[in-house]
């Protein structure tokens, strides 16, 4: 399988990635190489193998359904580009 | 006195508890040579003045004959992809510039409660994604070493680079790093250094910027077995706030080194031996075979067939996980933001400006190789092969106790003389992946030079939660390969 310009715009806008025109034909060009060469898993016989969920053999534990953290919003938006009373500000996203 | 840099961990932990000198006193050499080590780029963020007081409260503890831990009084350094309370963390991006995190990771609070002072953030490839540490926003990283004769520039390897860069050239004794696909082995080899990456759950992963969660894992990088020992008993153990850290108790990794492994059967796997692989690998990992052999260890010839799928089997899971991980990067929350018309405008301009090429370029794989349709084509058939090359170990432990290889396929390699293709970038890691693809403990041990002077190493491969295997053999490597060799300093 291969991509092509336009199934690139659309990755980076899924991706949420501004790409410029000029940046869509070399990405193209990589992301084809990379996909031509993963290709090689096709030789690869997995009728029937289950697909890896857990790499160890562990069981998810299990804990009290409790509030064990929080209450300060001080910190948690300190590293906010823009923050306000504890909450996080972003261009207007409602008229 | 002595150049307290050139100690190991252990001796600098006899030296401190024997009174020989104090750790205001190590710290300050350690201090220096970071500071007179600039040209080298490893570290991102130094923090002499943090040092200092952690040292000072380390000798306190030591005066009173009471230290909290091995590793009281000795200064690290930290990939700056652990978050340290207050001081910046960046994982080697614009994005994430200016990052202070509030909260301190599980494992560099297990490391200050054993007593051990961070002497600052180092350097590595943006994200951990890299083999060279040059897709680090901060610059590439020099290796200490340097071929014979030659005043070329080596990348350190990566993504762990600059931790690798920071115990090779004697900036620290040892330093955290980080392993998703050999990014503490890597490094650990091409600068002549020991790395462990431990089992898949050994260490937690919280407070830790994640790349592919379901194959990150912390380990230490330093300059001997034993000290690696040390180091990874400090850092591992259960934690709650990561439902992946395993519930297993920590042993004593140090007591495993009895330099014995009379009976032990290792592996010695046909796939790895590649073609065009250079002879002087091909030579080591014979020699390595006959150092196994002389303390007694039986060799066996094993086939793990999927090998050669485990490269582009990673490089689906891999990106695939990143780009789920890296959505948190939007502009909002934390780092930088480029404004836009409207939120999604902001979005895609501030992760287009704070990203940079390799990032987008995973990203973009992985977003594609989750979306509508081809989820199954690429993403569950790698899940599959990824079980399949598990399988593959768990095949063999019936027959051997531990596998060994060669750690990577070449030597370090020049600043920019692989960069401009990204499949020949990712081959770096064909011989460290399964480990990390398994979920398996590995370690590299420095064990010789190539032709032109750089380190080599050889990797063991252990059984899941079996560490204490893989330190066992690689200590008799240690001890076999007497790898003196030091790059000679040349930065000022």
């Amino acid at each position: 399988m291969s991509v092509d310009k336009d199934t690139v715009r659309r990755i980076a806008h899924l991706a949420r990635i501004a790409i410029k025109e000029e940046q869509v034909e070399p990405m193209t060009g990589e992301l084809n190489g990379i996909l031509a060469w993963i290709e090689q898993l096709s030789e690869v016989d997995t009728d029937g193998v289950e697909p890896m969920t857990s790499v160890v053999e562990a069981s998810l534990p299990l804990r009290k359904d409790e509030i064990t953290d929080g209450g300060y919003p001080d910190k948690v938006t300190q590293n906010a580009p823009g923050a306000e009373d504890g909450f996080f500000t972003v261009p207007k996203v409602v008229e | 006195m002595t150049d307290l840099t050139k100690l190991s961990m252990a001796e600098m932990r006899d030296g401190l508890r024997a009174k020989t000198f104090t750790s205001a006193e190590l710290t300050d050499a350690h201090i220096t040579a970071m500071e007179g080590a600039r040209e080298l780029n490893a570290f991102v963020v130094e923090t002499p003045e943090k040092a200092r007081a952690m040292a000072a409260e380390s000798d306190k503890h030591l005066a009173a004959g009471i230290p909290r831990g091995d590793l009281e009084g000795i200064p690290l350094g930290i990939k700056d992809l652990f978050c340290t309370e207050g001081v910046q963390t960046t994982a080697g991006s614009h994005i994430l510039e200016g990052f202070t995190p509030p909260y301190e990771s599980t494992i560099t609070q297990n490391l200050w409660n054993d007593g051990a002072v961070m002497l600052g953030k180092l350097n590595m490839d943006e994200f951990a994604m890299g083999s060279s540490n040059e897709t680090s926003y901060f610059g590439p990283v020099k290796n200490p070493w340097r071929a014979t004769g030659s005043n070329f520039d080596f990348v350190p390897g990566g993504s762990s680079g600059g931790s690798a860069a920071a115990v090779s050239g004697f900036l620290a004794p040892g330093a955290t790093g980080t392993d998703t696909g050999g990014s503490i082995r890597q490094p650990a080899a091409v600068t002549g250094i020991v790395g462990i990456k431990p089992t898949y759950g050994r260490c937690s992963r919280w407070g830790v910027v994640a790349f592919a969660s379901s194959l990150d894992q912390a380990g230490p990088l330093t300059r001997t077995v034993r000290d690696s020992a040390i180091m990874l008993k400090s850092m591992a153990g259960h934690d709650a706030k990561d439902s992946t850290s395993l519930q297993v108790d920590v042993p004593d990794f140090e007591k495993a080194l009895t330099g014995d492994i009379r009976g032990l059967r290792i592996g010695v796997p046909k796939e790895y031996r590649m073609d065009g692989m250079p002879e002087a690998i091909e030579k080591l990992w014979q020699q390595g075979i006959e150092w196994m052999k002389a303390a007694g260890a039986e060799i066996k010839e094993i086939s793990l067939p999927h090998t050669k799928y485990a490269l582009p089997a990673y490089y689906i899971v891999a990106p695939a996980e990143a780009s789920s991980n890296l959505a948190r990067y939007d502009g909002v929350k934390f780092g930088q933001r480029v404004e836009g018309d409207d939120i999604t405008a902001m979005y895609e301009n501030s992760r287009a400006a704070g990203f940079g090429h390799e990032v987008q370029r995973r990203v973009m794989i992985g977003t594609y190789v989750l979306s509508a349709g081809y989820y199954d084509a690429y993403y569950l058939k790698a899940q599959k092969v990824r079980t399949l090359i598990k399988q593959d170990f768990e095949k063999v432990w019936g027959e051997v106790d531990a596998i060994l290889t060669p750690t990577t396929p070449t030597p370090a390699f020049g600043i920019g003389e692989k960069s401009s293709d990204p499949l020949e970038m990712y081959l770096n890691d064909i011989f460290t992946v399964t480990a990390n693809m398994s979920g398996l403990p590995a370690i590299s041990v420095p064990a010789g030079l190539s032709e032109d002077g750089l380190p080599l190493g050889l990797q063991i491969i252990g059984k899941a939660l079996d560490e204490e295997t893989v330190f066992r053999a690689g200590g008799v490597i240690e001890e076999a390969a007497q790898f003196t060799a030091q790059p000679s300093k040349w930065w000022s």
